[in-house]
């Protein structure tokens, strides 16, 4: 008698305990979901931005093309990505080119005196914090998400329901580099 | 230690001061019930009294202390640059933006009320606004937000309340002792413990209260500078709000709740360390430093 209420006992903490943390997982992974899309809502705004600031541009500085070009190509590669490490990526590079842009108009001083172009520029530059906020928050929960998945116990409950571990949304590695800029 | 390390061990010590708290007001509702010979029925009686002062000044706490700081709310095409640091640090920690307020003076201060992220506030001086550029209001927000996200303003409205209540109700209890305690036939050492307790008791609480709030400052600068990735920008802030940090409109009553003392730094001595609501700016950017 006694042992069958000892088994009794053990099964139901099992079953808590599998509950719990099964719970606990869904929770840490929701909250991941929800942090990319709040990261979204900041890369929707600066793609947003751009077709105005690069015909804004043009009107200034008409000799710019291939810079626009980047500018444009980099911005409909990051409408085109999926994964947070493809969004990463291409929001890197949309990066890289904005900078050369921005760089570049320092030569136009019509350009630079112009109203519009620097209410996209502190637009743009807000938007950008933003986007490196949200990237922060995504990635602090990301971080849980996966050590939970990791650490003794909860990582046999996460290998049997398969709790996949997920992407960071990487701080951009060539933003080390000088800017290159060509006149 | 790093700053993970700092969160954990001021949390460990929040607990247990509130902890003392509880104990302290049981112990003190317990030593005047005994004084007036109404045994646990008094015990009960006293607790639910300093409930309900507890409960309906800790729903009030942020507007009383808003008004008190004569804080106005202001809207994002007023202070474009404040609102965007919130707004950006709000996004940061994935919470609510807090309602943000700034106070016409020209002394260099900020606080956090409120009880909850929710329902949360965040007040600046103008004279901070501009004396401090974009990265060290950046540092203090973060520091602002961390009491928010931390639920320091939880913990301070509730033990500004608390502490409030122990001195109504001691307050009370010392005058009823003027005008009734000589028919009493109570004897006298009791008298002298419930006497020594109901003036030590408004003491050890604004104790407890400041040592809460001097921890969760460098808990605030620590999470501050987790959030923003970059201590040196609270540190040089501190440095230029240490100068000026006088208001025209500072009371005891919400002291503790500024980033730095509304009174002006004084004398470093023994005593007046103790009863400081902020630790010394010196050692704060020390601290930030040292990260």
């Amino acid at each position: 008698m006694e042992i069958l209420i000892g088994i009794v006992v053990i099964a139901l903490i099992v079953v808590a305990f599998i509950w719990l943390t099964y719970n606990q997982l869904v929770t840490l992974r929701e909250r991941i979901a929800e942090a990319l899309s709040s990261i979204d809502v900041q890369l929707k705004r600066r793609m947003d931005l751009i077709p105005n600031l690069v015909n804004t541009v043009k009107g200034y500085a008409k000799h710019e093309k291939q810079l626009l070009e980047n500018v444009t190509n980099a911005r409909a590669q990051l409408m085109k990505a999926k994964s947070p490490e493809q969004k990463a990526q291409a929001n890197n590079m949309l990066t890289d080119t904005l900078k050369s842009l921005f760089a570049v108009a320092e030569a136009y001083p019509d350009l630079k005196a112009s109203a519009n172009f620097s209410k996209l520029q502190d637009e743009l530059t807000d938007t950008e914090d933003k986007i490196s906020y949200s990237r922060q928050f995504y990635n602090s929960n990301v971080l849980s998400f996966n050590t939970k998945i990791k650490m003794f116990p909860s990582n046999l409950i996460a290998g049997q329901f398969n709790f996949k571990e997920q992407e960071f949304f990487e701080a951009e590695p060539s933003s080390k580099d000088p800017v290159k800029v060509s006149f | 230690m790093n700053i993970y390390g700092q969160i954990a061990s001021n949390k460990r010590k929040t607990i247990f001061l509130i902890f003392g708290f509880l104990v302290f007001a049981i112990v003190f509702g317990y030593i005047i019930s005994l004084f007036f010979d109404f045994g646990l029925l008094g015990l009960g009686i006293f607790l639910v009294i300093f409930g309900i002062i507890t409960y309906v000044s800790y729903y009030n706490s942020d507007k009383m202390v808003l008004s008190l700081s004569h804080a106005k709310p202001v809207k994002k095409e007023d202070y474009p640059q404040l609102y965007n640091i919130v707004e950006n640090l709000s996004i940061g920690l994935g919470q609510a933006m807090p309602k943000i307020y700034v106070i016409e003076d020209g002394g260099m201060n900020a606080f956090a009320t409120g009880r909850d992220p929710l329902h949360s506030a965040v007040a600046a001086t103008t004279g901070l606004l501009q004396a401090l550029d974009k990265q060290e209001l950046e540092g203090v927000m973060a520091h602002e937000l961390s009491h928010v996200r931390n639920y320091d303003i939880r913990l301070l409205s509730l033990v500004t309340v608390l502490a409030g209540s122990i001195a109504i109700i001691s307050d009370f209890f010392l005058r009823s002792l003027l005008w009734g305690g000589s028919d009493r036939k109570s004897n006298g050492i009791l008298i002298v413990i419930a006497l020594v307790a109901a003036i030590l008791a408004p003491i050890a609480a604004g104790l407890i209260q400041l040592s809460v709030s001097r921890n969760r400052e460098y808990l605030a600068d620590a999470s501050g500078a987790l959030l923003t990735r970059y201590p040196e920008g609270l540190a040089s802030a501190l440095e230029k709000i240490s100068k000026h940090p006088k208001l025209k409109h500072a009371t005891h009553a919400n002291a503790h709740m500024f980033i730095e003392s509304p009174f002006g730094e004084k004398a470093k001595d023994f005593f007046s360390n103790l009863y400081s609501t902020h630790p010394s700016a010196t050692e704060r950017i020390k601290r930030l430093r040292a990260m």
